[in-house]
């Protein structure tokens, strides 16, 4: 009886952990594959790896940084394999860099507020999609998950001064893109 | 109210960015945060499988065929090629020897006719000229053209 409720207890806490959390980290997946459907996989398999260690999880970091560090291991997983398959190549669902731009909240913009900002945002793709894997796991972590340079260490393995120097070259190629499109205008 | 500034933490880690950057990763963040909520609040469906692109597959393979094609029609026709040169050259060869032994035997019959008409004149040559002296004062009246004089 006290063993169920205990069980019970910490369904409790997973599935609170699974509301918390499941926006950030399907939000990551998708930023990282722009693939809906691949990031929604992902975000399953994240959570059920996740509830089949749970008990292990100790709470030494916390349990967002946990929970990304298993969605970048089998983003790394996925696409280890997809380079293995010729076949999986010709499989794939993401969209392309414009259409990922397309998405803007309804705010209260002006028509030429609302163009400025799609065109940033397409940018900023363009940039993304140029980055290394490292590179774009990082810079997403920091300025889309709003994560510390410590906490984006923890989650990614590397040390703090990796993550400057992931971060500054992320920023670079994103301010290069920015000045190429000033340097046609 | 500043969507830009709602959805932005303060960007305060690593180095500091100018507005224009500022502006934009604010913007990108609420882009994606736009994108991944209404893909998460879409009616859920049985999870289609990941879609083969035909359109890929099918130029591939052409792509596989036309080669296989070209490489094999290429190296037909150059082994065709070359065994219609060897034979040609086979019979160039058989017929410049048929050639050369005809030549070689019109030779030999040539050189054997006039070596037998040179012996003949010769002989007739030497027969005429030593006519025996009993018969020297006759020949001496002969003309060079066999008459008598008279």
């Amino acid at each position: 009886m006290i063993k169920a409720t205990a069980e019970d207890i910490a369904a409790q806490e997973f599935a609170g952990i699974v509301a918390s959390h499941r926006t950030q980290i399907f939000r990551f997946l998708l930023a990282s594959t722009r693939d809906v459907d691949l990031a929604e996989t992902l975000t399953q398999d994240c959570f059920l790896k996740a509830h089949r260690n749970w008990s292990g999880f100790r709470g030494e970091s916390s349990a967002l940084t946990w929970l990304m560090r298993i969605a970048i291991n089998l983003q790394k997983d996925y696409w280890r394999n997809r380079r293995l398959q010729f076949w999986r190549q010709t499989r794939s669902n993401s969209v392309d860099v414009d259409e990922a731009g397309e998405w803007l909240p309804s705010g209260e913009r002006n028509a030429e507020q609302h163009i400025l900002a799609k065109e940033q945002v397409t940018h900023v793709w363009q940039a993304v999609d140029k980055l290394s894997e490292r590179q774009r796991t990082v810079f997403l972590l920091r300025y889309v998950e709003d994560l510390e340079l410590k906490e984006i260490a923890e989650t990614t393995g590397m040390g703090e001064g990796t993550v400057k120097a992931h971060l500054s070259r992320a920023l670079a190629r994103v301010r290069k893109e920015f000045g190429k499109d000033r340097d046609q205008g | 109210m500043n969507r830009i500034d709602e959805n932005t933490k303060p960007i305060g880690a690593g180095e500091p960015l100018e507005p224009e950057l500022r502006e934009a990763l604010g913007n990108f963040k609420s882009s994606l945060t736009a994108w991944s909520e209404a893909m998460m609040s879409r009616p859920r469906e049985a999870m289609a499988p990941a879609r083969t692109n035909w359109g890929l597959v099918t130029k591939w393979a052409l792509a596989c065929v036309v080669f296989a094609g070209t490489v094999s029609g290429g190296l037909y026709q150059n082994h065709r090629q070359q065994e219609i040169a060897k034979a040609e050259a086979a019979a160039a060869a058989a017929q410049a020897a048929e050639q050369r032994r005809e030549l070689a035997a019109q030779v030999a019959n040539e050189k054997s006719a006039q070596s037998a008409e040179d012996l003949m004149a010769k002989v007739d040559s030497d027969i005429s000229r030593e006519v025996p002296s009993a018969l020297q004062p006759l020949a001496s009246l002969m003309t060079d053209d066999g008459n008598t004089g008279n």
